[in-house]
This record gives C-alpha cells, sequence and structure tokens, in this order.
C-alpha cells in the first residue's frame, strides 16, 4: 500500500528525464547581472524627460520581465511597481493641477482658484491650468515612473535567496534576517485573511475597526511563533557557527574598518565641502571604499560558511549587466550631442522627437529578452 | 551515544524539576521512542540533547549530557549540529530556503562542508529519501509527507549520528505517516543513525522502537525498557497492547503481526458476536451538500460532491493530506467560494448567514482551535462568546466547567496546553447549541487521556441530537467515535458507508482490532470487552 501512495504523489519518471535535458537551456541567470541591467536602466532614464524615450524604457523592461519571469511568488512583484509608477505619475499630475504655478501661456481650462491666507504660507489652489507646467509634470513624472518600473523588474527577476548567495560573507548573517523576513509578510498576509474568517466561525459581523483589533493579537501571537521555531530550527542546523579568528586578524579587521570610515568620511567632506580642493576628495573616498572592501574581506574570514551551486557568471550573464551599462552611457553621451532632443522644451511645448543614438540605446536595452537564459521550469507553485 | 547523567531540568529556579534525575546511555543505531502525557517533559527531553534547551530557551539543567562526548553545557546548538539533526514538529515554519535542494544544502551551508562534497551529499540523500522528482520544486508546494521528508534529508545532508524527532507524524494522514517512518527506519537500519522520536500516536511508531522512554506526569519516575515490557504496564499504550490484555495474552503484543499469531483462540471466542456499532440514525436530515464544486484559482478542492447529514450522527471524513476534507467543512460554514452545487443547513444556505442566525445552525472548531481565541483570559473568552452567540451570560462558562473542570478563569489562553486549547474552542462553539458541529483534525497532537475525554463529549453530543461532522487522520479515533466513514480524495467521495463496513475494507484506514480480528469486523477495544463480558463464549461450530 505505501508503494502505491508514493507511486501516486510522486511525478512520473518520465517528467524527470525531461527535466535534465532542460538543465543545460533552462538556469538562473546571476542576480547581480539582472540588478546592474535595471540600474543602468534606471540610470538612462534619470538623464532624460524625453516622455517617448521614458515610455521606451518602460515599455523594454515590461518585455523583459514578460520573457524571463519565473513563475515564483516573489516574481508577481512587477505588477505592484507598474501600478506604484502609475499612481507617482497621476499624483505628480494632480499636485500640479492642484497647487497650480502661475507660469505658462497656454491656457488649458479656466478654473477658478483661490490663494490662501499668508499665515497659511499663502498657497495658491486651484485657478487656471496652463500646458507648459503641466507637461512639465507630466515628464518628471514619468522619470521617476521608469526609474520605479526598472527596480521592480529586477525584483521580479532576480530570485531574492539567489541574490543572498553573492551578499559577502561578513553581512551575510543581516541578508538572511531580510530574506526571512521578506518571507514573513506574505505569511502574514494569509494569516490575517485566515483569522479573520474565523471570525466568522464566532457569530461576529463586525469588520471595521474593531474587527481589525480582535485579529491583531492572534496574528502577532502566531508571527512570534513562527519566529522563535525558525529561531530554534536556524540554531539547531548552525546558522551563525564562528571560526575562532588569530587576534592579529581581528585586529586588523578592526583597524581597516575604523580606516575605511576615517578616509570616507574626510573624503566625502572634500567632494561636497566648498571652497577646498577637489583632487583628494574623491582620492580619499576611494581609499576609504578599498578599506572598506578589504575590512568586509577578513570579517568575512571568520564566517565559516560554503556556497551550494554558486551563481554561476557566463556570457549571458556579461551580456545582461553590461547591456544596462551600454544604455546608460549611450544615454548620456546622446544628452551631450543632442540636448534638447533628450530634454524637450515644454516652454514653448513642442512635440518631442526622438534622438536616433538614444534608441539604439533602447534597443541595447532590450537585448537581455533574447541573450539571457529562461528560468527553470519547477519555480513556481503546483499547488 | 548519548548520556544522561543524572540529569535535572526547570524553567526556573524555584518551580518544581519538569525531569528529575534521568539517567539514561542511548547506543548508536538505537531507535528511541519517548512517550508520555502532554506536560510530562517529551519535548524538554528531545531539547536537551542538542542543547536547545538550556541555551535556546531558558532553563536549569543539572547533571551532564553528553553526546557523542561532547557536552551540552558549553556547546550550543549550533555547536552541534554536525552531530545532532533536529526535526521540528511543523517542518514549514521552519525552512530556512525556498526550494528543496536549497533547503538540503543549507545545513551543510552553515557547517562550511567544501562544494564538491556538498553536491555529491545532495545528490545521495535526494535518492535516499525518494525526493529527486521534487528537487527544483518549492517547498511550499509539497504535501505533508513530502515536507516531512525534506525536513528529515536537510538534516541528514550534515550526516548527524544523532536524529530527533518531535511528533514527525501527527499532522500526516496514514499513507505518508508511514512514508516517513519507513524511511526512519532504513536510516536506522542502513545508516546506523541513533534516532530519538517524540510521538503520541503509538500505534504508528511502537513496531519500529528498539527502546522506549516512558515519562509520566511530572513527580512521577521514569521507566525506560524494550516495548514489549514497558507495554506490559503502561498506562498509555496502542490499542493492540489494549486488546493482548483484554484477551490475557503474554506476552504482551506490541505489533499487529504480534497479536495476530495470537489471536486465533479470540476470533474463536468471538464468532457469533455481533460488533455493537453505533448505529447510522433513521433521524431526519439536517444538512446537504449537493453537487457541490469549491475552485481556489485554479485549482478544484471539490468536484461535485454530495453528502447528507441526520441529527445525532458522527461522520468521519478521511482521506489524504489535500483531499478536500478541510473545504468539505468550510463549505457546510459558507465560507468556500462555492462555484456550484446547492448546500442547505436546516433549510438555508449557510454563504448567506452570518452572526448568531450562522452560529445557532452551524458551528466549525478550525484546525487552529488558537485562531478562534482573541482575548487574554479564559472568563473574557468565555464572555465574549455569550455575546456574539446571543445566549445568557454564563452559557460558555458553565459548558467550560463541564468539559474542562481544571480551566481556571484567569489563565491566559496561549498558556492552555493543545488539548485544553481545543476543548476551550468547542465550548464557544457549542454556547449557540448549533444543529451542525464540524471538528477540523481534532486530535492532533492530544495525548490518549485527552483524545478519550474528547470522544466521551462528542459521543454525548451525538445523543444529545446534534449531527457532528469530524475531518481526521487518526484512524482509531474514527473507528471508536463515527457511525459514518466518508472517504475524500482528489475533491470527490469515494466511499461513503457505515464505519464498519467503510474502514475494515482499506488496508490503509483500518483500525489495529480490525486488522486483528480480520476478517471479523471489530473496530475497537470496547466492543471486544463488551462483548466478552456479556455472554459466555459459543461453542457451536461456524
Amino acid at each position: 500500500m505505501t508503494t502505491t501512495t508514493i507511486g501516486h504523489r510522486a511525478p512520473k519518471q518520465r517528467l524527470a528525464g525531461s527535466a535534465l535535458r532542460n538543465v543545460d537551456d533552462r538556469r538562473w541567470l546571476h542576480p547581480v547581472a539582472w540588478w546592474s541591467w535595471a540600474i543602468g536602466l534606471a540610470a538612462a532614464a534619470s538623464t532624460t524627460t524625453n516622455p517617448l524615450l521614458l515610455v521606451g524604457l518602460i515599455v523594454v523592461a515590461a518585455v523583459v520581465v514578460d520573457r524571463r519571469k519565473p513563475d515564483a511568488p516573489w516574481a508577481r512583484s512587477f505588477t505592484f511597481f507598474l501600478r506604484l509608477a502609475v499612481i507617482v505619475v497621476v499624483f505628480r499630475v494632480l499636485m500640479q493641477v492642484i497647487f497650480v504655478a502661475p507660469i505658462g501661456t497656454t491656457l488649458l481650462i479656466d478654473l477658478p482658484g483661490i490663494t490662501l491666507p499668508s499665515w497659511l504660507a499663502g498657497i495658491r489652489l486651484g485657478g487656471s491650468i496652463m500646458l507648459e507646467p503641466l507637461l512639465n509634470a507630466l515628464y518628471e513624472g514619468l522619470r521617476l515612473a521608469a526609474i520605479l518600473v526598472a527596480v521592480g523588474a529586477a525584483s521580479s527577476l532576480a530570485s531574492p535567496s539567489r541574490l543572498l548567495k553573492s551578499v559577502p560573507a561578513a553581512i551575510y548573517e543581516i541578508g538572511v534576517s531580510v530574506v526571512v523576513a521578506t518571507t514573513f509578510l506574505p505569511q502574514l498576509a494569509s494569516d490575517v485573511a485566515r483569522i479573520r474568517g474565523n471570525r466568522r466561525l464566532r457569530g461576529r459581523r463586525d469588520s471595521g475597526l474593531r474587527g481589525v483589533g480582535g485579529t491583531v493579537m492572534p496574528v502577532l501571537h502566531g508571527a512570534m511563533d513562527r519566529s522563535i521555531t525558525l529561531a530554534a530550527a536556524m540554531d539547531s542546523r548552525g546558522y551563525g557557527r564562528t571560526d575562532t579568528v588569530s587576534p592579529t586578524a581581528r585586529r586588523l579587521t578592526a583597524a581597516t574598518l575604523v580606516a575605511a570610515v576615517v578616509l570616507a568620511t574626510i573624503g566625502t567632506y572634500g567632494l561636497l565641502g566648498t571652497g577646498s580642493a577637489t583632487v583628494w576628495g574623491p582620492g580619499l573616498l576611494l581609499a576609504g571604499l578599498a578599506c572598506a572592501f578589504v575590512s568586509v574581506a577578513l570579517a568575512g574570514r571568520r564566517s565559516v560558511r560554503t556556497r551550494y551551486r554558486p551563481n554561476a557568471w557566463k556570457a549571458p550573464d556579461v551580456a545582461t549587466a553590461c547591456a544596462g551599462a551600454a544604455t546608460a552611457i549611450v544615454f548620456l553621451v546622446a544628452g551631450r550631442f543632442d540636448a534638447s532632443g533628450m530634454n524637450p522644451s515644454t516652454a514653448p511645448a513642442q512635440w518631442p522627437s526622438v534622438p536616433l543614438l538614444a534608441l539604439l540605446g533602447l534597443l541595447v536595452a532590450v537585448l537581455p529578452a533574447f541573450v539571457s537564459p529562461q528560468p527553470p521550469r519547477d519555480a513556481g507553485d503546483h499547488a | 551515544m548519548i548520556e544522561f547523567d543524572d540529569v535535572s531540568i526547570r524553567y526556573t529556579y524555584d518551580a518544581s524539576p519538569i525531569i528529575a534525575g534521568l539517567t539514561l546511555t542511548i547506543t548508536e543505531g538505537e531507535f528511541v521512542l519517548v512517550l508520555g502525557p502532554t506536560g510530562s517533559g517529551k519535548s524538554t527531553l528531545l531539547g536537551a540533547i542538542n542543547g536547545l534547551v538550556p541555551h535556546f530557551t531558558g532553563g536549569v539543567v543539572n547533571g551532564d549530557i553528553r553526546v557523542d562526548g561532547r557536552s551540552t553545557s558549553n556547546n550550543r546548538p549550533r555547536d552541534l549540529a554536525d552531530v545532532v539533526g533536529v526535526v521540528p514538529q511543523d517542518p514549514l515554519a521552519s525552512f530556512v530556503t525556498d526550494t528543496v535542494e536549497e533547503e538540503l544544502a543549507y545545513t551543510m551551508e552553515c557547517l562550511g562542508i567544501a562544494p564538491t562534497v556538498m553536491r555529491r551529499r545532495v545528490e545521495e540523500t535526494l535518492d535516499l529519501l525518494g525526493l529527486e522528482e521534487l528537487r527544483h520544486r518549492p517547498l511550499r508546494s509539497l504535501s505533508g509527507g513530502q515536507r516531512q521528508r525534506v525536513a528529515i534529508g536537510a538534516v541528514l545532508t550534515a550526516h548527524p549520528r544523532v536524529l530527533v524527532l518531535d511528533e514527525p507524524t501527527s499532522a500526516l494522514d496514514p499513507g505518508a505517516a508511514e512514508e516517513v517512518l519507513a524511511a526512519l527506519h532504513r536510516l536506522v537500519h542502513d545508516l546506523g543513525v541513533t534516532v530519538v522520536l517524540a510521538e503520541h500516536r503509538l500505534e504508528r511508531v511502537i513496531q519500529y522502537a528498539d527502546r522506549v522512554i516512558a515519562l509520566g506526569a511530572p513527580g512521577t519516575p521514569t521507566t525506560i525498557g524494550d516495548p514489549a515490557t514497558i507495554m506490559t504496564t503502561a498506562a498509555i499504550a496502542p490499542p493492540v497492547v489494549h486488546l493482548g490484555r483484554v484477551a490475557g495474552w503474554d506476552p504482551t503484543p506490541v505489533t499487529v503481526r504480534d497479536a495476530r499469531r495470537q489471536a486465533s483462540t479470540l476470533r474463536h471466542l468471538l464468532l457469533g458476536h455481533v460488533p455493537p456499532v453505533r448505529p447510522v440514525p433513521d433521524s431526519d436530515e439536517v444538512a446537504h451538500l449537493r453537487d457541490v464544486s469549491v475552485r481556489y484559482g485554479s485549482t478544484t478542492a471539490l468536484r461535485s460532491v454530495s453528502l447528507s447529514l441526520r441529527a445525532g450522527e458522527v461522520v468521519a471524513l478521511m482521506g489524504r493530506n489535500g483531499a478536500g476534507k478541510s473545504t468539505l467543512l468550510h463549505s457546510l460554514v459558507g465560507r468556500s467560494p462555492v462555484s456550484g452545487g446547492t448546500i442547505d443547513v436546516s433549510g438555508t444556505d449557510p454563504a448567506t448567514l452570518d452572526g448568531p442566525a450562522l452560529v445557532h445552525r452551524v458551528g466549525l472548531v478550525p484546525q487552529e482551535p488558537g485562531d478562534l481565541l482573541e482575548t487574554s483570559t479564559v472568563a473574557e473568552e468565555c464572555a465574549a462568546s455569550d455575546r456574539d452567540a446571543g445566549c445568557d451570560a454564563g452559557t460558555t462558562r458553565a459548558l467550560l466547567a463541564l468539559l474542562a473542570p481544571e480551566i481556571t478563569d484567569s489563565t491566559h489562553p496561549r498558556d492552555l496546553s493543545e488539548g485544553q486549547r481545543l476543548l476551550l474552542a468547542l465550548c464557544i462553539v457549542l454556547a449557540s447549541r448549533p444543529t451542525v458541529i464540524c471538528l477540523d483534525e481534532p486530535t492532533r497532537g492530544l495525548d490518549y487521556a485527552t483524545k478519550d475525554r474528547l470522544a466521551g463529549i462528542v459521543t454525548d453530543l451525538a445523543d444529545a441530537g446534534h449531527a457532528i461532522v469530524l475531518a481526521t487522520h487518526d484512524v482509531e479515533l474514527a473507528a471508536v467515535l463515527s457511525s459514518r466513514v466518508v472517504i475524500v480524495a482528489d475533491g470527490e467521495v469515494v466511499a461513503d458507508g457505515p464505519t464498519s463496513e467503510v474502514i475494515t475494507s482499506s488496508p490503509m484506514f483500518a483500525p489495529q482490532v480490525a486488522k486483528v480480528l480480520a476478517p471479523q469486523t471489530w473496530l475497537s477495544v470496547e466492543q471486544v470487552r463488551r462483548a466478552l463480558d456479556t455472554q459466555p463464549p459459543h461453542k457451536d461450530s461456524a
């Protein structure tokens, strides 16, 4: 009887064979590659206010996500970021409509407005809506939206737990807490739903504030219990084991850390402070960063951790990371040659044109949708 | 391998010790079963083996505990992770990563094992526990038995010498439990791993044990010995042992196989007796489901299920984890997204009801009874329940005094034991005297004493005319309690009939007594005892 049960539960042998054949072409792209690509996109977006280019960047991000998104719960965050982007644009434009700036020449709608008394800062509410400031607001909103969408794309393409594998050993334990916390949130949401449903079983009708109050205690109790269970399990499994490190190494770690902080502080002062030479500022900052690197590497030696199947870094990963960087560079260069194309004038309002060079940048940005490998198929829920 | 030398454990300095003066040695490759009623210190004893007690939980440990020569007093749980593997009660709550393969590697990563060795051991463990097909699967998508096997594999990859398991099968259906225990049995016999396991459902595990540690209530002595010896006198025993005592067998049988060898005389004695079963009542139908289908997103949880319930009957819903038992109960209280069919509880669709109108018709004690409780004392909880159900003040408290007299007013509901919490939730549901009472997995984590008490309460409720539906994995409970058994598989009802017919014919769901006395259809020790008491044995041929 046991054998029949096992046979029923497990997928058929044939499936395992086909999964093995796919091992080579389906794999996780290095999460750092996805994030470099996305940061490149975000950097490119920040150099322009051309709405056509910004919409182009959003479309590029959406195309890549659509083609390479794994079927995992965390990958669904992209729609959330898209919604957030829409909200940002709408909010930015609405603010412009409410707090009208009395500039511009092209009148769109003439609305009555009031100017608040001076003890309320003398803000002007409502009034005639002009085209030029509205366009300006729209473009700026779009820029922020494009940056958000780029971040959203990375967070739905790169698995958080695989990103954790690339975190330096010294701060690995902080990384674990962050990743565990992210998996706790959806769990908490389903707890709330379950407990609210169970209130019905007691004959409760209230769904307002009192209802929320009643669910807080059981939900918190549940979360607390789960945290303790998880902490005990992790402790039992060797989380936080450390190696003994020689006193010299310990002192060296501490020394480099202090040096890093001091150098970085002075360097930042040199960079941002007024009236001082700007040559040594960046130099000291770089030296500080180098010290921080050494310190983190040294501190990591205390950790005994090894990594199981670390993320591979192959040609497609390099290509994806480079595509992001290339897009940012192309947009920057395009700005040098065609400043008005990258930041189209809103006063007077003009129909924006697309600089050819930037269009090339968009083409580079969409490359990962074709050169990166498909994510493994089994990543999703099989309820 | 594990040595306890005059160990006493207490959680505060002034408390009486949970474990007092325990001396014991567990040798390599032994399968040790820890048993005892709730609160006897089973979890404390298990936690002491890898140092979670006292390093993680706090508390005072006197005496010396050594594992593989290392004392737990100066080795923290993480330092012992390479020797002791702990498989916790709820695997899902203790998984750190999100896929099977990563979870298997996690312990090794923490221990700093070389990548090539890790790769090899993960492959070996996948094969050893039959997890190969699941390697890329997200842990959340696994069934209960699969999760438990992954949890075992996840500690096994570190090649521990000792495995500690706390109630590994309590949430599993009989098939999945067998799957897990078979895997453990193999580890003990093939790899010489020492296993220490605590479990309430002795009928599932005792045949695998080499030795039993029987913990009594605090203050009573601990007995240690081989299963057969302990079982001759132990108060906590599986049905087959009780049957042996009723029949006067010597030595006391521990397994169904032992018992069957001695059972021929008993079977002969019982010839001509008809097992006294709880009759399927001929009363009015109080609730029914007709062709009900339920879908959650893209998954179908129930496919056109029909079921009718009569006043005064106890129906046991059985089937694998995820077969649709809970969904069925939830549709009876109008909480499932029903996509087709009709549900009727005393003339109304429960989904259209709420408030007192609902709870007077149907009540459900959920799988986590604690979910119903939301105040900070038992008294407040009872008062809130009276208000919710719209009944006289004091109704719930009076019920509680009847069912669980030992619970005091000022206790925090979280401080109650699992069984007490269940009884409190049951009282809240009963306060409104619902026609239909649903219990979801009521015996998970309950000891035999509490289970007997629950069985008594449920029988009384049925006699008083309530219709009772309980979803359970506990075949022994279903055998004792129910008049009808409904087996659900893959969202469909595959069997529906009187208990004696449905479960005795199934190798998976048959209770121990039925297995021993087959082909006769006896279900419980109580039936046999009554039959033997009432009439002198028949001598006629049959």
